[in-house]
């Protein structure tokens, strides 16, 4: 045995996914892509009405139809479906209302399943829903969260149309206010998103002899679990969930949905496998929204634009339901408000209500980058109010990179952060000072296109989360992690773990991650997940955890593997424990006498020479509860061309300089990057859920509902500033952090290019007639009748 | 996609086809890109009984100089059109506007025939080959007939071919010396149908306007030519104030529609500023 060098360190390396081939060409387990034999194929009637009470459904007709094996209505289920469950009663008198997988006797939007066909394929299911009569008397809609809480406006349910109210406040908000040289008060709205993932939402169930498995698009494999156990009875061991190959979510499927519980309960009553799919039109109708909220913020600061304190009054549009986290993601927003910012006091207020509209969620950045876009909007605003430049001013309250850790305002203590750092090259890359010339020159001539410039210097909580925090504020579950090691006889090995990927690309950066502590190849190294059969315990993928808390239980889990190898190490190198020294994968102690990790798994499997008391296993669980969030940062600077004439906004340089601590996989890195970049482009520029007055849902494809594509944004530049976080490895989460920033850059940029007309605010999303509407009020002339200039 | 029941037949060649249509009658419908008919037939809103897959036919592909004219294949693909030297050549503005269609993907498999034969005012082609003054080429078993496209797009979604005649081709008159060309596509993202599209058309000659032609994309229910501009701009100096005056009347007579991207005002407004943008563009000016 020979001392080689040490093997070049993984952590950092752009390593191409392992995951790529089989994702990109589809030749895997996508869960539509499954068939079982005998599998039949549901097809779901949804209400036609916003509001109505369901007066008869008769489905005899859908049984005749050939083809067709059974259909049901809500009835049919009223026994056994029991009510999708909420995991975050955010207040002790927060009101709940039960929300049965199918309605049976109102529905309350668009969309509520009301019956379904089970048929042989699923061309007979869908035209059997024609032959399903239902009688339905109309109820008045309540589409308007701001009148909805009126005495006079129609109840969504009985209970009224207040969900709860949640509060937090800390320092003397009123002292802060009163006597403030300036008070800014802003009333923002974030417009209800779809959640737009590849793959459409997809469930196959199956039940034999008392064994349900069910294979769904989810995010949460093992959260599911559990909960379909608490809302169907169903034992707990008598349930296997599969999240095969999952292709995107979001948030969205993060979500324990009516068609999973109600899959499961159709193939209980036939005895026979069942599939469903949701088209595009339906998913939009029927996956959970996102964000809408209505903001009011004020903000307090001294002249030279010292700020005093926050205040923030949200509206939150709960939909018509409770679902799984519903009332938890403005609370993920309250503490975010004072952002990066000193102050002396902040309060908020939140107030939860029902409308009959599709129930929002959790939608990538969840609550954090509502709160990010009201501040970064609201400082671009006082910035101008006080004419300082938007970074001077943010630089002035800002906390400093020596002051770290640091507890902020609304009570959370960032571990560390340098916005400085990230700010300066963020300034150097975009030549911030010579595209502010450029803005004042064209400003000066009345060009007819205008330049802004979009600042957000954000930071956000992720890593989602510690449970003990987590208790606090009434969330149902914790937020640890897990994760094991399988050494297996030939030197190769098997990583479990709980976070359940759908393309993030956890096969690649766990296998790097396992190569650095245990010493072996990259390529030698198996990921599994997604199983609640194969990776039994986990807590699964949202919040941007999975590094910040999966990666820390791998690292644990590593961590026995190598104590329990040196043991064995330690006997057969024939020297005392604490005389063996481990790296690089090799246990040495001096003198040239070393054993490699693959040597002693072998050793370890054979078991014949292992010292008393030792187990003949290499392998290891380990569970991790962090005792804090992660907290990425970082400053985005967007420069958009605005054409007065049309309203189109062009982003025209894009600079992102994130600060995410050290980096595992750099390519993996700047792919969350651009991709949430160009999520959060899309809230500011394109997306909108429009509900009609009657409640339908009007954007009900990818037509009417615009997602922009690669062709649609520009070409980002990108950098990062690596302040390492306080963990084992340094690291900070990264998957939400490019919406929650790239939002407010874009639509100060719009803003900052159309101030000089004397436009405050533009509604997102900043669509070229809403920008062009904003431009003729303010200009209050008609500014589109003269035609175009050449 | 679960669209409704229907039979599909795939002929070889024209006369087959016609003979589909007409066995067919009002309730076969001919696909062959699929790009505009998919969308319908997936979401229900179409529900023919049979389709007459016309993807097979090669003769109704390619591009044909016809002395005076291009003859133009209804299967001929975005994608051809946009690189056919004789179309760069003799009336570029369709290679231009073909080339603002969708995507990749979608370009490479919808077809200019198709696009026509849908009637969308919000496609692309049909102001164009409206402002072309082309002809459409329709073919049934009852024979062969050529409509101008200013009588050929009647309404909404709906064109002068009668339901057993398939579309066969686009005459496309050349376009002599001294002419410019523009295709404005307004649109929110690449994939996105116009909001509203202008495709101006301008002669030139000493200096000033022989000739402007202007078709309105999505300005109301079928393809429009923009008159009173072209009116207004025939004459003038080839100027950007000229012709941007000339443009202020782009939106007069119109009834666009209204939807998420847009009321009728905006388009208006748009159809003046854009038309200004295409007449200054095709002037070179």
């Amino acid at each position: 045995m020979t001392v080689t060098a040490e093997p070049a360190a993984e952590l950092g390396r752009p390593r191409r996914r392992k995951e790529d081939a089989r994702l990109v060409t589809g030749q895997t387990s996508w869960t539509d892509n499954l068939s079982l034999p005998g599998m039949l194929h549901l097809a779901f009637l949804r209400s036609p009405y916003a509001h109505a009470r369901i007066t008869s459904v008769d489905v005899s007709a859908a049984r005749q139809v050939p083809g067709v094996v059974a259909a049901f209505s809500g009835a049919d289920f009223a026994a056994e479906q029991g009510s999708l469950p909420c995991a975050w009663p955010v207040t002790p008198d927060i009101v709940i209302p039960d929300h049965p997988p199918m309605a049976t006797e109102e529905v309350r939007y668009v969309g509520e399943a009301v019956a379904v066909v089970v048929a042989r394929d699923r061309y007979t299911a869908a035209d059997a829903l024609a032959a399903i009569d239902v009688n339905y008397e109309p109820l008045e809609p309540v589409l308007d969260m701001r009148t909805a809480l009126d005495e006079s406006s129609p109840k969504v349910h009985e209970a009224g149309n207040k969900s709860f109210e949640w509060t937090f406040a800390n320092g003397d908000v009123d002292a802060a206010f009163s006597g403030a040289p300036v008070v800014i008060e802003r009333n923002y709205r974030q417009q209800r998103l779809i959640p737009s993932a590849m793959e459409p939402r997809s469930v196959l169930a199956s039940s034999v002899g008392g064994d349900v498995t069910l294979w769904s698009a989810t995010q949460i494999p093992h959260v599911l679990r559990v909960m379909l156990a608490l809302v169907t009875g169903i034992p707990e061991q008598s349930i296997r969930v599969i999240a095969p190959d999952v292709g995107g979510g979001f948030g969205s499927k993060l979500q324990v949905t009516a068609e999973e519980v109600l899959a499961i309960l159709i193939a209980r009553k036939l005895g026979r496998p069942v599939k469903w799919t949701e088209s595009r039109s339906e998913g939009n109708m029927t996956v959970h929204h996102g964000r809408d909220q209505w903001q009011r913020i004020r903000i307090a600061a001294d002249s030279d634009g010292r700020v005093r304190g926050l205040s923030v009054d949200l509206l939150a549009d709960m939909g018509a339901y409770l679902m799984l986290v519903t009332p938890g993601v403005p609370l993920l927003g309250a503490f975010m408000y004072p952002a990066i910012y000193k102050m002396d006091a902040y309060s908020f207020r939140c107030t939860g209500v029902f409308t009959t509209k599709m129930p929002t969620d959790a939608y990538r950045g969840a609550g954090r980058p509502e709160a990010t876009f009201a501040i970064e909007r609201i400082m671009d605003e006082l910035a101008a109010e006080l004419g300082m430049d938007p970074l001077e001013l943010r630089e002035r309250n800002w906390i400093k990179h020596e002051e770290f850790p640091f507890t902020s305002i609304a009570g959370l203590t960032y571990d560390s952060g340098n916005y400085e750092a990230a700010t300066a090259r963020a300034k150097e890359l975009f030549d911030y000072d010579g595209l502010r010339a450029e803005q004042a020159e064209r400003n000066a001539r009345g060009d007819s296109v205008r330049l802004g410039i979009g600042v957000s210097t954000f930071t956000e909580m992720c890593g989602l989360a510690p449970s003990r925090v987590l208790g606090s504020l009434a969330y149902g579950a914790g937020g640890w992690e897990h994760a094991s090691i399988r050494m297996l006889p030939t030197g190769k090995v098997e990583v479990v773990t709980g976070s359940s990927a759908h393309g993030q690309g956890h096969e690649t950066a766990w296998s790097q991650i396992v190569a650095d502590q245990l010493g072996v190849p990259f390529e030698d190294i198996r990921v599994l997940h997604g199983d609640t059969q194969i990776s039994p315990k986990g807590m699964d993928t949202y919040g941007s955890r999975s590094l910040t808390v999966g990666g820390m239980a791998l690292v644990g889990a590593c961590d026995k593997v190598i104590a329990k190898a040196k043991v064995i190490a330690s006997a057969m190198l024939e020297a005392p424990p604490e005389s063996v020294r481990f790296a690089g994968g090799k246990f040495s102690v001096g003198g040239g006498k070393e054993i490699s990790i693959q040597e002693i798994a072998l050793a370890t499997f054979a078991a014949h020479n292992l010292p008393d008391g030792v187990e003949p296993s290499l392998d290891s669980d380990a569970t991790y509860d962090p005792d804090n969030f992660s907290y990425p940062h970082g400053t985005h600077l967007c420069a958009a061309e605005v054409d007065t004439e049309t309203g189109m906004v062009k982003i025209r340089t894009y600079v992102a300089v994130d600060d995410v601590g050290k980096v595992v996989n750099p390519l993996i890195v700047d792919g969350q990057v651009h991709g949430g970049i160009a999520q959060g482009i899309g809230q500011a520029l394109y997306e909108e859920a429009v509900y009609d007055e009657a409640g339908n849902l009007l954007t009900t494809t990818l037509a009417d509902y615009l997602i922009p594509s690669a062709a649609d944004v520009p070409s980002y530049v990108t950098d990062r500033t690596e302040t390492p976080a306080a963990n084992a490895l340094g690291v900070k989460g990264v998957g939400e952090a490019g919406t929650i920033a790239s939002t407010p850059a874009v639509v100060n940029a719009v803003v900052d290019a159309l101030r000089p007309l004397g436009v405050r605010d533009v509604p997102m999303p900043c669509t070229p007639e809403r920008v062009w509407r904003a431009i003729e009020s303010a200009s209050g002339a008609a500014a589109g009748s003269n035609g175009g200039a050449a | 996609m679960i669209p409704a029941k229907f039979d599909y037949v795939k002929p070889g060649s024209v006369a087959e086809a016609a003979q589909a249509l007409a066995d067919g009658g009002e309730d076969a419908k001919v696909i062959a890109g699929g790009q505009s008919l998919l969308p319908l037939l997936r979401l229900r809103l179409s529900f023919p009984d049979v389709l007459v897959d016309v993807g097979g036919i090669d003769e109704l592909r390619g591009v044909t100089d016809a002395g005076d004219s291009l003859l133009i294949g209804a299967r001929t693909t975005h994608y051809q059109v946009v690189h056919d030297p004789l179309i760069a050549e003799h009336c570029g503005l369709l290679a231009a506007a073909a080339a603002t269609v969708a995507d990749p993907a979608v370009r490479h498999r919808g077809t200019l025939g198709g696009s026509l034969a849908h009637g969308d005012p919000a496609g692309d082609l049909p102001a164009v080959v409206l402002a072309l003054d082309g002809t459409m080429v329709a073919r049934s078993a009852r024979g062969e007939r050529e409509i101008p496209a200013a009588e050929f797009f009647v309404d909404y979604l709906t064109t002068a071919l009668a339901a057993d005649e398939i579309l066969t081709g686009v005459r496309v008159p050349k376009l002599g010396p001294g002419w410019g060309y523009r295709y404005e596509k307004f649109h929110r993202t690449a994939q996105a149908w116009a909001i509203v599209g202008v495709a101006a058309l301008v002669r030139r000659s000493d200096g000033h306007v022989a000739e402007a032609r202007i078709g309105l994309t999505n300005m109301g229910s079928v393809p429009v030519r923009a008159s009173a501009a072209e009116a207004a701009a025939a004459g003038v100096e080839a100027t950007a104030a000229a012709l941007t005056a000339a443009a202020r009347s782009a939106s007069d007579g119109t009834q666009p529609p209204s939807d998420l991207h847009g009321a009728p005002d905006y388009r208006r407004h748009l159809a003046r500023v854009l038309t200004g943008r295409a007449l200054v563009a095709a002037a070179g000016a």
